[in-house]
């Protein structure tokens, strides 16, 4: 028996070991990035376009670039996310049809980011001639952001008990009707909370964006949809592999920028799944 | 009356065209990566590129082999695996059966930080501090190899193994644990010998999981592990993996030229691997929740 308990202890021990493995080194990551970013960050930096070969100003045209891309991948992931979804939870038969389209949204999901990269340029840049520009780069990241986002809506809808839709049905309201307003506005909350977290995805990748829309050095706003942008991990990437000499500080400031942003997007999603289940009344 | 029924009809048509835009898109994705690659083997010869031992793409006559990126890609796979699958299991066992609840939430907070950090910014700490350790703590020549990618790679693939197989864990029925209890079983002897293997299924698809996203992974791979297309010959040695060929040289490249399609024929492998592991993956998860 005593030796039952010893083993356990020692068992436990080396899970927590394991879990100190995994944790320590995510707080270092964190720390290491913000101790040496921080005294990069300024206004400056967040406001002014760079100068001199990336070596000195700000990284303002990269970060209106993400956000640009991160708007304009909400643009066409959102409702071909949405419709989907309401199709496999509401509409979808049990046939072949619908197994494809469940196949296909867990193929989608593990293709690498870079294949998603591949084929936005040869659909987008090249087939629809919308050439390396913030359509073909946001369509692309849409692409790459939809499995998440129909995974998320679809959760949701099956999280509106079914009751609510058999009282719509009973008083005659059709079958559109019955999704339109009495399903999809209290699945409205995880909708959300999903599409801002593959978003927050969304701006990280670099893949995807490097031949359909990001630029090397572009030190000035875009002026249609296009135009190419930088954008910030693409500009982590050029400035900490592709320029000689590039003082660390900036470097270590766009790291900082970059996961601020992404972490924020990451709260503001927390933020409303909490809020959701506040008011939740069922 | 008439214009609802053909309002709802418009709606439905809708919804259901949006299903076929999704299975469209896979469909696509496949035949553009397999037109190209085709239009490289009408000049190559396909035997050459699947068991070519050498990628020169710019010499004369270029060699388009694919086997020391497909080695580079399964070495760091491997190794990232290795190291990442004890450490996050691990970490899921404690986080569902032994951590408490308290605790049990900052665990799992931190595990989503960790993915929510983009890849390039663990690239980015590769270079400016594992690389450079790496070299001086085991005199390498380089800091720049094979080992720094799959250490930050085992690092990326923790929060897919550690909440997959938290899942899995935490499905497993509770009368399970209750009856090894109920037979005097310590919490330990109950998890290892008798909850473990129930959520075997859950776990293996957690790791496979894992290592679709490992090998696809590209600009950790780009830019920590030395970009040298030829066989390693050990982990310390750079190397260069599928992904981080495709992503490093298409800029380079002329559309239309062999080149050109060979980096998407380095694709569709990429791809028929992933689908592969994906596709398993996916029947294990299944398996699962039976």
């Amino acid at each position: 028996m005593s030796t039952a308990r010893g083993r356990e202890k020692v068992a436990f021990a080396v899970l927590g070991l394991a879990t100190l493995l995994t944790v320590l080194p995510i707080l270092l990551t964190i720390l290491y990035i913000v101790k040496n970013g921080w005294d990069g960050l300024s206004w400056e930096f967040i406001t002014q376009v760079p100068r001199s070969g990336m070596k000195q100003g700000g990284i303002f045209p990269a970060i209106v670039g993400t956000i640009l891309l991160i708007i304009g991948t909400m643009i066409f992931s959102l409702p071909l996310g949405i419709l989907s979804a309401i199709y496999l939870v509401e509409y979808a038969k049990d046939n072949t049809f619908t197994r494809l389209v469940k196949l296909s949204v867990v193929n989608l999901s593990g293709v690498p980011s870079i294949i998603y990269g591949l084929f936005g340029f040869t659909l987008f840049v090249i087939l629809l001639q919308f050439g390396t520009s913030i359509l073909a780069g946001s369509m692309t990241l849409a692409i790459m952001s939809l499995p998440v986002i129909i995974t998320a809506t679809k959760e949701a809808l099956e999280a509106v008990p079914a009751s609510f839709r058999e009282i719509s049905l009973s008083l005659g309201a059709t079958k559109w009707q019955t999704t339109r307003y009495c399903v999809l506005p209290y699945a409205i909350p995880g909708i959300l909370t999903g599409t801002v977290l593959s978003l927050s995805r969304a701006a990280g990748e670099t893949a995807p964006i490097l031949f359909t829309v990001a630029a090397f050095y572009l030190p000035r706003l875009p002026r249609s949809v296009f135009d190419q942008v930088m954008a910030l991990p693409y500009h982590l990437y050029v400035i900490s592999t592709q320029v000689p000499n590039m003082p660390t500080q900036i470097s270590f400031a766009t790291a900082l920028v970059l996961i601020i942003l992404v972490f924020l997007m990451n709260l503001m999603s927390i933020i409303l799944r909490a809020h959701y289940r506040k008011k939740k009344q069922w | 009356m008439l214009q609802k029924k053909i309002s709802e009809y418009i709606i439905e048509t809708l919804i259901k065209l949006s299903g076929l835009i999704v299975i469209g898109f896979v469909f696509l994705i496949f035949i553009f990566l397999l037109k190209d690659s085709l239009s490289l083997f009408g000049v190559y010869n396909i035997s050459s590129f699947l068991f070519g031992t050498h990628w020169e793409p710019v010499s004369e006559p270029p060699k388009f082999g694919v086997i020391p990126l497909l080695v580079g890609s399964v070495y760091v796979t491997l190794i990232a695996i290795l190291i990442c699958v004890p450490i996050g299991v691990g970490t899921a066992m404690f986080i569902a059966e032994v951590a408490p609840p308290s605790i049990k939430h900052v665990l799992k907070a931190s595990v989503e930080i960790l993915a929510s950090i983009p890849s390039v910014v663990l690239g980015f700490i590769g270079i400016t501090w594992l690389g450079p350790f790496l070299k001086t703590t085991f005199y390498l020549p380089t800091g720049m190899c094979g080992l720094t990618g799959s250490l930050l790679l085992s690092f990326m693939a923790l929060p897919t193994i550690i909440s997959i197989s938290e899942d899995a864990i935490v499905g497993v029925p509770k009368n399970y644990k209750e009856a090894a209890y109920g037979l005097g079983a310590t919490r330990w002897q109950a998890l290892w010998r008798i909850i473990l293997p129930a959520a075997s299924s859950g776990i293996i698809a957690a790791i496979m999981l894992g290592v679709g996203r490992v090998i696809g992974e590209t600009m950790v791979v780009l830019m920590v592990t030395g970009n040298s297309p030829v066989i390693p010959a050990s982990i310390l040695q750079p190397l260069r993996t599928l992904t981080a060929t495709v992503a490093g040289e298409m800029g380079e490249t002329v559309s239309g030229s062999d080149h050109y399609f060979a980096l998407f024929a380095v694709g569709l492998v990429l791809f028929i691997i992933t689908f592969l592991v994906n596709f398993s993956a996916e029947s294990f998860l299944r398996r699962a929740r039976k």
